[in-house]
């Protein structure tokens, strides 16, 4: 089953716990804002992204089941 | 003798909130499917602290918006697990394997996380005095927002470690006065430095604290409900709501007389193993760092994550767990990370601060309060602390990681 991520802008404060956790999918740039690389990442990635976010300490990525 | 039924091992996990609830989520994906028993103090589900002292004192959240969640299917009713809420541990047979709860009801297990967390130190004097608080709990920040909410208050905030700079800024934020009154001549010394210490300093006066160093606090008076904070000095300061943060101790009076070894803290192995059937995690817990060569207990949100993880996996190899044959785990050897919120500022710490014998800032300026600053241990990077300045921090942190020399940090920072 595909899933899509999705950052909350509002509560993102650019950590980078994400990108640490799933580099492929997240990344923090030198300009501190977080960028997502890819917004439906393959089935294999799932328990990187999983990881980023419960690291995610303002519980600012969600996962929806497509 | 209520818990476990017959199929298979059960798992009970003493403590309800973050370092519990990851590792019943990581036991439950790792397929462990047999009984598990969450006992937790507090009558609440699993809730996120850090926005205690913020989002949450500040009025901006509600209750609802802590909730921890999972990401295991179904959330966290799919944990399956059987919550005893409300509930203290007692004691620990770690022999019989049994875990004793107040009222006198018993747990069996096979495997036992100890996830109980630590608890705010109070100060002498203060039982019965209305006004006084400490901040741990959700019934505390509550509680004192219910005393905020009461009108224009004088806060005097004891202890600028993270919770009470914290509250402080929270406080002013909501437009309270705020007296910030710490024991040690720099805010956040333990966690920062001194020298970093100082830029926080310079932060909460400039938002209009009443920042005293090196102060002692003798005592209170009021008559029935805090009306001053005595001074070790002799002098006074107007209190309506006193917040205490001189840091916590960790929660382990329920395993006295259980044989575990208590040295602040439960002592594990490197791997997170307490005793036979038993691992610990989260701020309870102390193991010996490899990386720094010394026990060490953290008490980071970040840490009750991934060491209540690693626990739940060390304890999938544990017998009676099926392939659990007490073979190789790898040892928890994480490097620490914290943040904290502070007005605009955001601070991020990776690695350790403590006994540094240099602070660099290679990035930015702590004039405008955006940097970066490395610390160096002897020869080694040991500390990346970063103030509303995230992303080099990944660099640095990772640099920790790999045990870089304090000249390749300063090779990476003159590159960048």
């Amino acid at each position: 089953m595909a899933y899509r991520v999705v950052v909350d802008f509002d509560l993102c404060e650019s950590n980078a716990r994400c990108m640490e956790a799933a580099p492929e999918v997240f990344e923090v740039r030198d300009d501190d804002y977080l960028y997502v690389l890819d917004e439906t990442p393959p089935e294999e990635l799932r328990p990187k992204v999983e990881e980023a976010v419960r690291r995610c300490p303002k519980a600012a990525i969600s996962l929806v089941e497509e | 003798m209520t818990g476990a039924g017959g199929a298979g091992p059960a798992v009970v996990v003493v403590g309800a909130s973050l370092a519990g609830l990851r590792a019943v989520e990581e036991l439950r994906h790792r397929g462990f499917d047999g009984p598990i028993t969450v006992v937790g103090a507090e009558r609440h589900l699993p809730y996120d602290r850090p926005p205690l002292s913020k989002q949450l004192l500040a009025g901006e959240w509600g209750v609802d918006r802590i909730a921890l969640t999972v990401t295991t299917p179904g959330g966290l009713d799919g944990l399956d697990v059987d919550w005893r809420l409300g509930t203290r541990a007692v004691g620990l047979d770690v022999g019989g394997r049994r875990v004793a709860l107040e009222g006198g009801d018993e747990l069996r297990y096979d495997g036992l996380v100890i996830a109980t967390g630590a608890a705010p130190r109070r100060l002498p004097g203060t039982d019965g005095l209305a006004g006084v608080h400490t901040l741990r709990t959700l019934d505390d920040a509550l509680a004192i927002r219910a005393d905020l909410d009461a009108g224009p208050r004088r806060v005097v905030v004891i202890g600028a470690g993270f919770v009470g700079a914290e509250v402080a800024a929270t406080c002013r934020g909501r437009g309270h006065e705020v007296t910030l009154l710490e024991a040690l001549p720099v805010p956040l010394e333990r966690a920062l430095g001194a020298e970093m210490g100082n830029v926080v300093a310079e932060l909460h006066r400039d938002h209009g604290v009443d920042l005293r160093l090196g102060v002692g606090v003798a005592g209170f008076e009021g008559d029935g409900r805090v009306e001053r904070v005595r001074l070790a000095d002799g002098s006074a300061v107007p209190a309506d709501l006193v917040v205490v943060g001189i840091g916590v101790s960790p929660a382990t009076d329920w395993l006295a007389g259980s044989g575990l070894a208590l040295d602040d803290g439960v002592v594990c192995d490197a791997t997170t193993w307490v005793a036979p059937g038993v691992v610990a995690a989260g701020d309870v817990a102390r193991w010996p760092s490899r990386r720094l060569g010394e026990l060490v207990r953290v008490e980071h949100w970040d840490n009750a994550v991934a060491m209540g993880a690693h626990a739940a996996r060390r304890l999938l190899a544990e017998p009676p767990f099926a392939g659990g044959d007490g073979g190789e785990v790898e040892p928890y050897d994480p490097v620490p990370w914290f943040w904290s919120d502070q007005y605009d500022r955001k601070v991020q710490l990776a690695g350790w601060s403590a006994g540094a014998d240099e602070v660099a800032v290679v990035d930015g300026s702590t004039e405008d309060r955006r940097f970066v600053a490395l610390y160096r241990r002897g020869d080694r990077l040991v500390g990346a602390l970063s103030m509303n300045r995230p992303r080099p921090l990944v660099t640095y942190r990772r640099l920790i990681e790999e045990g870089a020399g304090w000249e390749e940090a300063m090779a990476q920072a003159a590159s960048a």
